[in-house]
């Protein structure tokens, strides 16, 4: 009887999450496709994922770079503020220094009347732009979003049964991923017959269609590595991913150190625990 | 509480002084140490104590973060990313905070699947239970307001869609809908209202909590084999056999929820909840947090009009009434015997019913399209149906196992009565060595 039970219980259960992978996998349109992105972006190896992962310095270094160099032009970071810099080993003087390149505007001054000043290590990243409007004016419509939470904002879609391997395997990187794969996937022209309206972009790993405003907005070369670091669109893609996730979760490297000692400690106390159980509860039958 | 069981002496002058006038030490004395516990409890019983440590640690962190939060539209966003870039240990309080409310919601599930499987809520428990399904429908209310707070756009639009149920309300609909939101639309007055009742609320929770263990404390508590206590043996004090094993549960619960913390302190959560609320984009998808799935799948599944019940009532009414049939529990099962164990069919439709629930939670992420309408309308037609006809009926049809005469008994039985029958011994057992 119990057999026959179990046996009904697990093809139930087998029936129903066969019918729930098959479910996701709708049927494709190449030319008019309904569901985004059109590619799942490709996992890639981080320096900060894992239960030890930490943060590469030199590679923040690098993405910030991108970022002053490339994105900045565009797109704010108004959450991050210079003297955080030191985090990726700038010492403090560096900090001002680079903090010095930017103006902010800063006032009313005793008479009354806004001024600029070099920004301060305590200031944040200032914004390429007045306001929403003028962004948006300058981009098609489309302002350009702030990347501050950038890394943590954007995820594509696990699905069953992914996101339950997920658990195990501390998959967290999605977002850089996603960065990534949106950089790097402006090559492919689109399908025959796709129309991609005016003044967007075709980019099969957007998520939230076929074309996105900002055109490619990197090319190999385009910025100096002092670190023989190759000069390509795909490492570019990578620093900058990288420095995105910093700038989006700066305590990463804390939090792993210090939930690794919490999970060792709790395993000790653990151990001890249930040998304390087993002494209390033996010769009791329950 | 203290009841007939008291074996509180003081034994300090004070200890008599204090016992004399307010007896607070003996009924703890006599809740938490001297209590009886039956002696065969399992660690599925250990989850009404990992609940009472989580509410403690959403208070704990909760009162520190308000310290830090600001309850307006302008500000709030940006107070949370303070909290998590600036306030020291901000990230972890938050993290703590956030992925504790879903660890509350996990241990509260197992909690009442742990009370259906056992008959829990059988006579003499069904306020006992009934004082639980309120602490369930208290939980939910402080998990929606406080999803509201960091202002996202989840937390924006979440708000809009689930206070947009209670204009289905016939007649008074709007106005309870205004009433809610201060306003005609998810604003500062509903920031602040939602700030203010989500403080509130694991208080209310904290009262009721009083109340259930006092019951509990009556009644005493079921056991495995749902055969009530007979006599001493069947019992053990609570300290040391109960503490130890619930300290024991509740680290290994700790475990998991570090693990959540310190590795995927964002993977129960929403990625669209890092955008600023924004109340001219709304999202792709609207889903509520992981724990309003089903009950979100249950709504949605309602896509017909029923006679005057057209369907977004339906679907309301649905909604509620999945957790307005558990309130019912104690009067729907009509099986004499209280427990699973001896109950082969019942225990095959709760593992259908287990299943149910987590397929309904995964329909609540998924679009409203094909399949998943159908797949939805299906496993809530089960949902209903445990309740309402499987219970009812089984009761009366199903030839229930043979039950032992005692629990010492059954546990006799189980370790082939090779263990010493009273614990006594145990305890002052010196030469056992760990
Ligand atoms: C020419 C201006 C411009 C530059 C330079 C630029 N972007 Fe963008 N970016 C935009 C615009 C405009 C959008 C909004 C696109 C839309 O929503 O259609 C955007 C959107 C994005 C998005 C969000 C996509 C989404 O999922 O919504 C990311 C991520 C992004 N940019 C990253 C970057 C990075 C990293 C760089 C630097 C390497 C960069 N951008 C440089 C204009 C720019
Ligand atoms: C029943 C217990 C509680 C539950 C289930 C609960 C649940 C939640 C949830 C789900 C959030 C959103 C978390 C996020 O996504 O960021 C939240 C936020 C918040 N809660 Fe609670 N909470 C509880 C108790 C409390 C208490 C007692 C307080 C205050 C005294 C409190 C204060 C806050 C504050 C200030 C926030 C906003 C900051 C943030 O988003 O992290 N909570 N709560």
């Amino acid at each position: 009887m119990k057999k026959i039970l179990s046996g009904l219980a697990a093809l139930c259960l087998g029936a129903t999450m066969a019918t729930a992978a098959l479910a996701q996998e709708e049927a494709h349109n190449e030319a008019n496709p309904t569901h985004f992105p059109i590619h799942r972006p490709a996992e890639l190896d981080w320096s900060f994922a894992g239960p030890l992962g930490r943060y590469d310095k030199g590679q923040l270094q690098r993405g910030l770079k991108v970022y002053k160099e490339v994105c900045s032009a565009c797109h704010s970071l108004r959450l991050v503020s210079f003297r955080n810099l030191e985090d990726l080993g700038y010492s403090a003087e560096q900090v001002r220094a680079l903090a010095a390149e930017y103006e902010v505007t800063d006032g009313p001054n005793a008479d009354g009347e806004m001024f600029t000043r070099a920004a301060l290590p305590s200031d944040h990243f200032p914004s390429p732009y007045p306001n929403d409007e003028a962004a948006s004016a300058a981009n098609n419509g489309a302002a350009p979003p702030d990347l501050s939470l950038m890394a943590k904002a954007r995820t594509v879609e696990r699905g069953f049964p992914r996101f339950v391997f997920d658990v195990f395997t501390q998959y967290a990187e999605g977002g850089p991923d996603y960065i990534h794969a949106l950089l790097t996937g402006y090559e492919e022209t689109p399908p025959e017959g796709m129309e991609v309206a005016e003044g967007t972009h075709y980019n099969p790993y957007f998520i939230a269609g076929k074309s996105l405003a900002m055109p490619q907005p990197i090319s190999a070369d385009q910025v100096t590595y002092e670190d023989g670091s190759p000069q390509t669109i795909d490492q570019y893609s990578r620093d900058v991913s990288a420095f995105l996730m910093w700038a989006a979760e700066p305590h990463l490297d804390e939090r792993k150190m210090i939930g690794f000692r919490v999970i060792i400690f709790l395993m000790l106390f653990i151990g001890l625990l249930w040998m304390t159980k087993r002494k209390v509860w033996a010769g009791v039958a329950h | 509480m203290s009841g007939g069981h008291s074996t509180y002496t003081p034994t300090t002058g004070i200890g008599r002084w204090i016992d004399a006038r307010m007896p607070l030490p003996r009924l703890m004395h006599d809740s938490f140490i001297s209590y009886p516990t039956p002696r065969n409890l399992n660690y599925a019983y250990t989850f009404g104590g990992i609940l009472s440590i989580m509410l403690v640690v959403q208070i704990l962190t909760g009162v520190v973060l308000a310290m830090h939060y600001t309850a307006s539209t302008l500000l709030a966003f940006d107070s949370v990313e303070k909290i998590m870039r600036d306030v020291n240990s901000g990230w972890l309080l938050r993290y703590l905070h956030s992925n504790g409310a879903s660890m509350f919601f996990f241990a509260v599930f197992i909690h009442i699947f742990r009370g259906l499987y056992y008959g829990s809520y059988k006579a003499p428990r069904e306020l006992l239970w009934i004082l639980g399904c309120i602490i369930l429908l208290l939980m939910m209310a402080a998990g929606f307001m406080g999803y509201v707070l960091p202002w996202g756009q989840m937390s924006f639009w979440g708000a809009t869609v689930i206070t947009g149920f209670f204009t289905a309300i016939p007649l008074a609909g709007e106005w309870v809908q205004q009433l809610l939101l201060g306003g005609f639309a998810v604003d500062n007055p509903t920031l602040n209202r939602f700030f203010s009742l989500h403080y509130l609320i694991p208080f209310m929770i904290a009262g009721v909590v009083v109340l259930h263990i006092w019951a509990l404390h009556v009644t005493g508590q079921t056991n495995p084999t749902g055969i009530e206590v007979k006599s001493k043996t069947d019992t053990i004090p609570f300290t040391p056999y109960a503490t130890v094993k619930d300290a024991l549960g509740m680290v290994v619960f700790f475990l998991l929820f570090a693990y959540f913390v310190f590795y995927l302190p964002n993977f129960l959560g929403h990625p669209d909840n890092y955008i600023v609320a924004n109340p001219l984009k709304t999202p792709a998808h609207i889903v509520p947090e992981w724990y309003f799935l089903p009950f979100y799948a249950i709504l949605r599944a309602i896509t017909f009009n029923i006679g005057p019940i057209d369907s977004k009532l339906g679907g309301v009414l649905a909604m509620f009434g999945a957790i307005a049939v558990l309130f019912f529990v104690p009067w729907l099962d009509t099986s004499k015997v209280r427990s699973a164990v001896y109950r082969p069919w019942y225990k095959l439709f709760f593992w259908l019913f287990v299943v149910d629930s987590i397929l309904l939670g995964w329909l609540g992420s998924r679009p409203a399209e094909p399949p998943y309408v159908v797949m939805a309308q299906l496993a809530t037609l089960y949902y209903f149906g445990f309740f309402l006809v499987i219970m009812p009926v089984l009761g009366l049809i199903e030839t229930p196992r043979r039950l032992p005469n005692s629990i010492t008994e059954a546990v006799l039985a189980k370790n082939h009565g090779s263990a010493a029958a009273h614990p006594a011994g145990a305890a002052a057992a010196p030469e056992t060595k760990a």
